[in-house]
């Protein structure tokens, strides 16, 4: 090992227990680390990109255990190491940051005190003086109020703030290594950015080496120096970033950055004077008695996707729930082919009630799960149109087929027996079946890995191209609005913000709001970070940040 | 005191022991000895000395005949279980074997418990040698079946202070114990769970007045509940003791059936909120359809071990009231009462081991099934929320 | 006043509203009974003009409503009414009134039974969270899985059936203690307390299976938790993390554990004290229930549900102080 090196883990093998047996989750895997370097860990869900990440501290969670390899850190094996050596690295040379903040943070204590708590029990600085040290810290990550936050317990902070704490708390011991658990995977793009910049500067002032674990490309774009891509316990391959980016070798790898490629032929303009096939006029709706919506009104057109894009909050969702007639509103109207629907859906006839079909965000929830896939699907095909017998099984077959999954293998399993991807498929089905006109899309891809979330997307706009169908597509992910959607409606607080065709809407001049969202998606070059941080001056995000808390 | 003394002594030994025994394993170096605990090496010690204090007891004093019927009972069962859980691996559907070998040996024993009981229950007017209110002349006829010493072959578990044939009476107290407990517990069951479903699908003021009287209800200790009703019940049977024993089916019934609403309805709530009952409402489904083919099939697995354990606690409540005099009357044979009246053979441990287990064989009958019941709840929870991670 | 306030407040008033509620039901239950307490007392025989005249001494010709609130200021002032059988016994013997009254009667009892709770307590709460903790701490281990057969037979066991088993062995076999529990005024506390350790333990044995499971599962489900993985990867000893990070937030599950098995212990005294012939509440019970003594029955019941009530009260209550989201707001 030479001097430079920090991090040495040769053949690390862990294993994971189910069902009373252990099977192999990560096979095999060699990492290397310079100090001062940042190493960007990517792959799917069941990478076992976490598992290495916390293998790295030589620790393995419950029901998980390193089988074979070493984790050479500074010349000490923390595999084979005792008990005693190990707790005296973490925390104090090892640091970790974790994907919830919120969970995290111990709910009994202040966070100042668990902030000094590393420094006191290692013996590094006295609990005075650690807790100087962090609120200089606080202000170097830029969290508002630095002398006094720390005193607040967590669940009087927000959750991209405390994100910050605890990458100060990782800090605290001045560590040569800190490990990030997808530490922004749980925040708003908006608040992404900001939480992005304060730890990759942070990192560089203090030249700390960092293994950054995340399923985001254009995120560890910004903050890696070198890629290791993983799938399914396994490495696909390992470049600098630069390389990775522009030239990846493997087929995976190239299939994953593809993903952000895919964009949908634009369509002809709405010809002048087409009646909507959905259209919402001043629809005020509330909750109990606060308003949560406050006089949205937008179209949809025929053959069409618009994008209702959002955070958190924004009433995207509730629109929806005014569409289906779950959520009656309070005021204004809403009209499918010009005709008012009844608010309620218990008012709605069968007919209206078929031609409004919803596909939900959880696959995992909107299929019951002792149903089998020919039920539930079969039953608006028999609900709505009648068909039983061997019509039914034909036409489920048939719908089958178009959501390309083989009638024969899938129509007598269950949910469970079903990947995440299928699942979703089936909710695509069972909309279809009903041949309606207008689906909703409740966020149906951002519970899903790239790629398959990739497939959905292509599934449903070759539908659309067959079926003539429109769409309401509920998003907070901007990338999926680049890729499929005609219009959209831009919403903020329970109100829309802007709204437009797809082209007007990503060129500027924007409303601010739709420019912060905008411009706060990561790209997958690795100068974005910093071309936007010179564009919109440090302070600008500071202030950004206090606006939005 | 000298027992305070003894165990402290005891204790203290042990600690030194597997200070010794871990220091002795140190020197071998192995990984396993370093990061070992003292509470770890305690615990082995613990075993080491309880497993020589065990044999010691079965093969070298004479008198600890009791132990020596446990030890055996508990081989004879756990090689039952065993061998019942191998039968099920290898015979049957595909289905029930897949289970089975999954199965710890807990959860076979306790299925195989159960099936007896059933057999038992079902047939007991077949296996038993005699009728449950049968009197023969000998009374207090001891157990054993040996004459010489006050014992009779025909009945080999003896007869009680009136001549009944006790183990005709233990047989038919399956029928009558086991019998008036599920009855009870499937009463509670309907009442409770659709009463619960009700409350989780419609909501509203219904919702709102069954858990406010639920609530009220549940802050009276069942069995002190159960008690101050049976005092107004034996009020209302007078001297017709069939009579009671069905107020005290249907009293314990309502009772329980207000922890079962409880979970029926928290069942109920956290499927009403799925998407899939969303998306059956929208597609304009009615009540029916909903609790019948999207509801229910979702509710069986906790309502199953719910049911399991209700089962128990019903069964445990009835045997203590039969025990404390207000339960199940005579003449139906049944174990608390059983108990009960057999309770003062106790005594005589020391010179007829077989006649103080009798009080014991009855208690034990209802703690066999309860745990057997228990075990296999266990291990269905276990399952379904290891299905779940 | 703050939030936290606020919210024990409307529990307290939430808890006497249920004993109100409570003590309404066990009235009306009483008052379902065929006849009335007029011919229970005189029992068959008696005159119509002698059950006449006790009826308007008991007010029983009052209506219901009116007889309910009596009845109730007589509660909150101590006087809990007259017991039946008492009153026979004294008309027959001509002896002091005083005795007679319910309140007599169940005042010395309410004691030993309370101290019988506690010397329960006083074993199993320590024992059973040791063990809970351990259980924990060493789950999947043998340990565990001895621990957990061993917990769940003797929670799914009869009270009687533990009981039998503890006199088999302590009192018949090995003459150790005594296997019945005849306690009475002026006893010496040594001796009052071996004579109550039978009983005891074998409450002990059924409170401690409950209480070792839930308390191992409450711990089990803390130390899942994100901030006690991220305290062991901040380096921290095993005991810090024990201490400083599990410690504070199992409180409010602990004491909600202990709460609830004390209140279970009011419903598994009552079959332990017949076991045993122990002189307590449960014991009167049962005895009044089998003669139909009402007002004893009525009595008893309440104080039951009260002490029930109260104790689920104060679980709540605590864990709701234990909290600090309540105990810090925003």
């Amino acid at each position: 090992m030479n001097a430079k090196q920090l991090l040495k883990i040769r053949g690390l093998k862990i294993e994971g227990r189910s069902d009373e047996t252990w099977t192999q989750i990560v096979n095999g895997i060699d990492l290397d680390l310079n100090r001062g370097e940042v190493l960007g860990l990517i792959g799917e869900s069941g990478a076992g990109k976490s598992t290495v990440g916390l293998a790295a501290m030589g620790f393995a969670r419950d029901g998980c255990r390193i089988s074979g390899g070493s984790v050479e850190f500074d010349g000490v094996d923390l595999v084979q190491a005792p008990a005693a050596t190990k707790r005296a690295l973490l925390g104090k040379r090892i640091a970790y940051v974790a994907q919830s903040a919120a969970a995290s943070f111990n709910p009994a204590h202040r966070i100042i005190d668990q902030h000094t708590e590393g420094p006191v029990q290692h013996g590094v600085m006295d609990k005075a003086e650690s807790e100087r040290d962090g609120m200089e810290l606080y202000a170097r990550l830029r969290l508002p109020n630095p002398d006094e936050i720390g005193f607040r317990y967590p669940h009087q902070v927000s959750g991209g703030q405390l994100q910050r704490a605890m990458t100060a708390m990782a800090m605290s011991c001045r560590p040569d290594l800190i490990i990030f658990d997808e530490p922004t995977t749980a925040l708003d793009v908006t608040t992404q950015i900001e939480v992005l910049a304060s730890i990759r500067d942070i990192v560089e002032q203090f030249d700390t080496a960092a293994i950054y674990i995340t399923h985001d490309l254009a995120v560890v774009a910004q903050m890696a120096d070198r890629i290791k891509v993983l799938l399914k316990g396994d490495e696909v391959e390992e470049a600098d970033t630069r390389t990775m980016l522009s030239a990846p070798t493997e087929d995976y790898t190239k299939s994953l950055w593809a993903v952000r490629s895919f964009e949908r032929p634009m369509k002809p303009s709405i010809p002048e004077g087409a009646t909507p096939v959905v259209s919402l006029r001043n629809i005020t709706a509330a909750y109990g008695t606060t308003d949560v919506l406050h006089d949205v009104s937008f179209d949809m057109h025929a053959g069409r996707t618009v994008a209702v894009v959002g955070e958190s909050g924004s009433g995207k969702s509730t629109a929806a729930r005014c569409i289906t007639g779950l959520l009656p509103p309070r005021a204004g109207a809403i009209a499918f082919d010009g005709v008012d629907l009844p608010p309620d859906y218990r008012k709605r006839s069968k007919e209206q009630l078929r031609q409004v079909q919803m596909i939900y965000q959880m696959a995992d929830t909107a299929l019951n799960p002792r149903s089998t896939i020919g039920d539930i699907i079969g039953r608006p095909v028999q609900f709505y149109l009648g068909l039983r017998g061997a019509k039914k099984r034909a036409r489920v077959e048939e719908l089958l087929n178009q959501i390309e999954l083989e009638p024969k293998q899938y129509i007598d399993r269950l949910p469970s027996e079903l990947s995440g991807g299928q699942k979703q498929r089936i909710g695509i089905a069972r909309a279809l079946a009903a041949e309606p006109r207008f689906i909703i899309c409740d966020e149906v891809t951002s519970a899903l890995d790239q790629l398959v979330a990739e497939g959905i997307l292509k599934l449903l706009a070759r539908l659309q191209d067959e079926l003539g169908l429109t769409y309401m597509f509920i998003t907070h992910d901007l990338a999926t609005v680049r890729a499929i959607a005609d219009e959209v409606v831009v919403m903020k607080d329970g109100a829309v913000v802007e709204q437009g065709g797809k082209v007007e809407m990503f060129r500027p001049p924007h409303h601010p709001y739709t420019d912060l969202l905008l411009s706060s998606v990561p790209e997958m070059d690795p100068d974005w970070l910093d071309d936007l941080l010179k564009e919109r001056g440090v302070d600008n995000i500071g202030d950004a940040a206090v606006g939005k808390m | 005191m000298n027992v305070v003394v003894g165990l402290v002594a005891c204790v203290g030994f042990l600690v030194l022991a597997a200070w010794v025994f871990r220091f002795a394993g140190r020197l071998s170096g192995r990984t396993y000895f370093r990061d070992m605990e003292l509470t770890t090496a305690f615990g082995w010690m613990l075993s080491v000395f309880v497993a020589f204090w065990g044999v010691y007891l079965y093969i070298f004093v004479e008198s600890a005949v009791f132990f020596r019927w446990a030890v055996q009972g508990f081989v004879v069962f756990a090689i039952a279980a065993w061998l019942f859980r191998l039968l099920g691996r290898n015979l049957g559907p595909g289905g029930t074997r897949r289970l089975f070998r999954q199965m710890p040996l807990t959860a076979s024993f306790g299925i195989l418990i159960i099936l007896l009981y059933a057999i038992l229950a079902i047939f007991a007017g077949v296996l038993a040698p005699h009728g449950q209110e049968e009197i023969f002349a000998k009374v207090n006829v001891l157990p054993g079946g040996d004459p010489a010493i006050g014992g009779d072959p025909a009945h080999p578990l003896g007869t009680d202070q009136i001549g009944r044939d006790l183990l005709s009476r233990l047989i038919y107290g399956a029928q009558n114990t086991v019998g008036i407990a599920f009855a009870t517990t499937l009463i509670a069951f309907l009442l409770g769970g659709t009463l619960g479903f009700l409350a989780a699908t419609l909501g509203g003021w219904l919702d709102q007045l069954l858990s406010r009287m639920v609530d009220v209800l549940m802050a009276i200790p069942s069995l002190i509940f159960a008690l101050l009703l049976m005092t107004i019940a034996s009020a209302w049977a007078g001297s017709q003791p069939h009579l009671l024993t069905i107020y005290m089916i249907l009293i314990i019934a309502v009772i329980d059936s207000t922890r079962v609403f409880r979970l029926a309805r928290a069942v109920g709530g956290n499927i009403v909120v799925m998407d899939y009952i969303e998306a059956a409402k929208l597609r304009g489904e009615g009540m029916g359809y909903l609790i019948f083919k999207e509801i229910l099939p979702n509710a069986t697995a906790p309502l199953l071990a719910e049911f399991g354990l209700r089962f128990c606690f019903v069964f445990l409540t009835i045997a203590s009231l039969s025990f404390l005099g207000v339960g199940i009357q005579p003449p139906l044979a049944d174990w608390g009462t059983m108990v009960r009246d057999l309770s003062q053979f106790i005594n005589f441990a020391a010179f007829s081991p077989l006649t103080a287990a009798l009080p014991l064989m009855a208690a034990g009958a209802i703690a066999l099934l309860t745990v057997a019941v228990n075990f296999v709840v266990d291990w269905m929870l276990h399952r379904s929320s290891g299905l779940k991670e | 006043m703050g939030a936290l306030s606020r919210i024990v407040l409307h529990r307290l008033f939430l808890g006497l509203l249920t004993l109100f509620v409570v003590s309404i039901v066990i009235f009306t239950a009483v008052n379902m009974l065929p006849g009335d307490f007029a011919q229970a007392i005189l029992g068959q025989g008696a005159t119509p003009e002698a059950v006449t005249a006790i009826r308007r001494d008991l007010g029983l010709d009052q209506p219901p409503v009116t007889r309910y609130f009596q009845w109730l200021a007589d509660v909150l002032h101590g006087d809990l009414g007259t017991s039946f059988a008492q009153a026979n016994f004294v008309s027959f013997t001509g002896s002091d009134a005083e005795k007679a009254s319910v309140l007599a009667q169940i005042g010395p009892r309410f004691a030993n039974t309370m101290f019988l709770a506690g010397v329960t307590a006083a074993i199993a709460v320590p024992v059973s969270l040791t063990l809970g903790i351990l259980a924990a701490l060493y789950r999947n281990s043998a340990f565990d899985k001895v621990a957990n057969v061993f917990t769940l037979s003797s929670i799914s066991s009869p009270e009687f059936f533990l009981a039998y088993i503890l006199i088999l062995f302590l009192a018949v076999l090995n003459p150790l203690l005594p296997s019945l529990s005849n306690i009475y005024d002026g006893m010496g506390l040594g001796e009052r307390l071996e004579k109550t350790l039978l009983p005891a333990l074998t409450l002990t044995l059924v409170v401690t299976a409950h209480m070792m499971r839930m308390t191992r599962a409450a711990i089990i489900n803390l130390l899942a938790s994100p901030y006690i993985e991220m305290a062991r990867l901040k380096g921290m000893s095993p005991m810090r993390v024990i201490v400083r990070h599990a410690l504070p937030n199992a409180l409010a599950p602990i004491i909600n554990v202990i709460a609830l098995n004390l209140a279970y212990l009011i419903t598994g005294v009552v079959v332990v004290e017949v076991v045993f012939v122990y002189p307590g509440i449960g014991q009167l019970f049962v005895d009044s229930v089998k003669i139909r003594d009402i007002p004893v029955v009525q009595a008893c019941c309440l104080i039951f549900a009260g002490a029930y009530i109260l104790l689920n009260l104060l679980a709540d209550i605590l864990s709701i102080l234990s909290n600090p989201r309540l105990r810090h707001p925003k």
